[in-house]
């Protein structure tokens, strides 16, 4: 009996990790595929490009030709979708987002971005992220939706007319779509940098981090 | 204590092997050199983020990638409404002339004898006869100004007449539910689409553009136009139209691009 129970026990401890398994499949699966889809969406862009000072270098775009950039693109939007699909559903009904990510005080974020530019921002605490991550967070996985849904309204501009029009017109959606992937590379630039100054959030994202202590019902 | 010791999994056999095996095979399990094993994972590794370079040209790399692009071949045709009209503009919109776009340069565009010219027919076609410039211009003609949009990014609106598609079609007697319709250009180029695309209301059999005859470098003088697909797969300067369930890789197919291209 005690053996049962200590086996469950043990379940019930993994799944208490700040970073539940599902979770991190999902973060580096998520991580791989926006590479590709920028590396692969920055070749496809070098093929008519929209600002003319900007051809990104053959060495940070992913296929030798237009078509490979286009193939890896499409390869990584079905990953991306469906990877994306299961992460919004385990966030929302696992009550991750709205434990982690909200609310959000604009108060706070003022505060913390202040803080963070004078160095004076700590994160000793992993279990609990600041107004500052909130917001980094709740921004990109917005700016990876509009980057579906932009996406969307390029590769089906016929199908999905009433999208292109929002955005006035298929060159239009084309510089949203751009705008889209810029906002995610500023992103990565200070989440990666952020990461490496407290390495222990790397190992977290890796091994599930520590366990989170008994939180009330009423949490959950 | 055993149940603690191991979690349950669904990966983890009931009942494992005696370890008298490892015994009898440590020479065997002491040639596979871990090294080998770990430079191996470490170069697969390397490769990945060598993409730069070639990876999207190996073998076995493309042979995934060309698989996934059929397989969005068949998710672009469950998208494609056949009802849905394509958006249409303005003639003080349009773009005159057209814009020039070929797989080679403009400077060797080989001319088409117009006085000789015929449009052949073949495959699942009743009425196989060739048809005159004069006898496609004596049918009823149909104008579209849309939208060029090519694979490479770049657009323009276009003012195209012509006979439908899908009336010619009817008139030659193809089998409508054959599979591919595919247009033979004058320049060796072929593109084929599907045949809910060819009977799009918006495509069309260009022979005008502007209100003008399409001359050349455009196409002349005969070119599809379709509203929902990308411009390649819109063969200029068609000397032959076939009907059939057959699929044949077009010219930038071959290279790689996605057959469907569907917009």
């Amino acid at each position: 009996m005690s053996d049962i129970s200590l086996h469950m026990g043990r379940v019930r401890d993994r799944a208490r990790r700040l970073h539940p398994l599902p979770l991190r499949i999902m973060h580096w699966v998520n991580a791989v595929t926006m590479v590709v889809m920028i590396m692969s969406g920055w070749k496809i862009y070098n093929d008519e490009v929209i600002f003319g000072f900007l051809h990104f270098p053959e060495e940070i775009v992913l296929g030798v030709w237009a078509q490979h950039g286009l193939q890896w693109h499409f390869l990584g939007m079905w990953v991306l979708v469906l990877n994306g699909l299961a992460y919004l559903a385990y966030g929302i009904l696992s009550g991750r987002f709205h434990r982690m990510l909200l609310p959000i005080r604009p108060r706070e974020v003022v505060a913390e971005v202040i803080a963070a530019l004078t160095f004076r921002l700590k994160h000793d605490d992993l279990t609990h992220y600041n107004a500052v991550q909130k917001t980094l967070y709740v921004g990109v996985i917005g700016a990876i939706i509009f980057q579906v849904v932009t996406g969307l309204a390029l590769w089906k501009p016929v199908q999905f007319q009433g999208l292109v029009s929002l955005f006035g017109d298929f060159q239009g959606v084309r510089l949203a779509h751009f705008l889209g992937m810029a906002a995610i590379v500023l992103f990565l630039v200070v989440h990666v940098s952020l990461a490496l100054l407290v390495p222990r959030t790397i190992l977290a994202m890796l091994t599930g981090g520590p366990r989170l202590p008994d939180a009330p019902p009423s949490d959950r | 204590m055993s149940l603690r010791r191991r979690p349950f999994s669904l990966f983890r056999p009931q009942q494992v092997p005696d370890r008298g095996v490892l015994v009898e095979n440590r020479k065997l399990v002491e040639a596979i050199d871990r090294r080998k094993v770990l430079r191996g994972a470490l170069s697969l590794g390397a490769l990945t983020l060598l993409t730069g370079c070639n990876v999207s040209q190996d073998e076995s790399v493309q042979t995934v990638l060309r698989a996934v692009s059929d397989f969005n071949d068949g998710a672009q045709a469950a998208l494609f409404d056949p009802n849905k009209l394509a958006p249409t503009y303005d003639v003080s919109q349009v773009v005159k002339p057209p814009r020039f776009n070929a797989y080679y340069e403009i400077e060797d565009v080989r001319p088409v004898d117009l006085s000789t010219w015929k449009l052949e027919l073949a495959g699942l076609v009743k009425d196989k006869r060739p048809w005159t410039l004069d006898a496609i211009n004596a049918l009823p003609q149909q104008e579209e100004i849309i939208r060029h949009i090519c694979v490479e990014g770049w657009d323009y609106i276009g003012q195209w007449s012509g006979p439908n598609l899908k009336d010619f079609l009817t008139r030659v007697g193809a089998d409508l539910s054959a599979r591919y319709v595919a247009f033979h250009g004058a320049d060796d180029y072929m593109e084929s689409i599907d045949m809910a695309s060819a009977l799009h209301p918006q495509t069309i059999l260009a022979t005008h553009y502007a209100g003008e005859p399409i001359t050349d470098p455009y196409g002349a003088p005969l070119r599809l136009r379709t509203a929902v697909k990308l411009g390649f797969k819109n063969p200029k300067w068609v000397r032959a139209i076939e009907v059939t369930n057959t699929y044949q890789q077009g010219f930038w197919e071959k290279q790689g691009f996605n057959w469907f291209s569907g917009l």
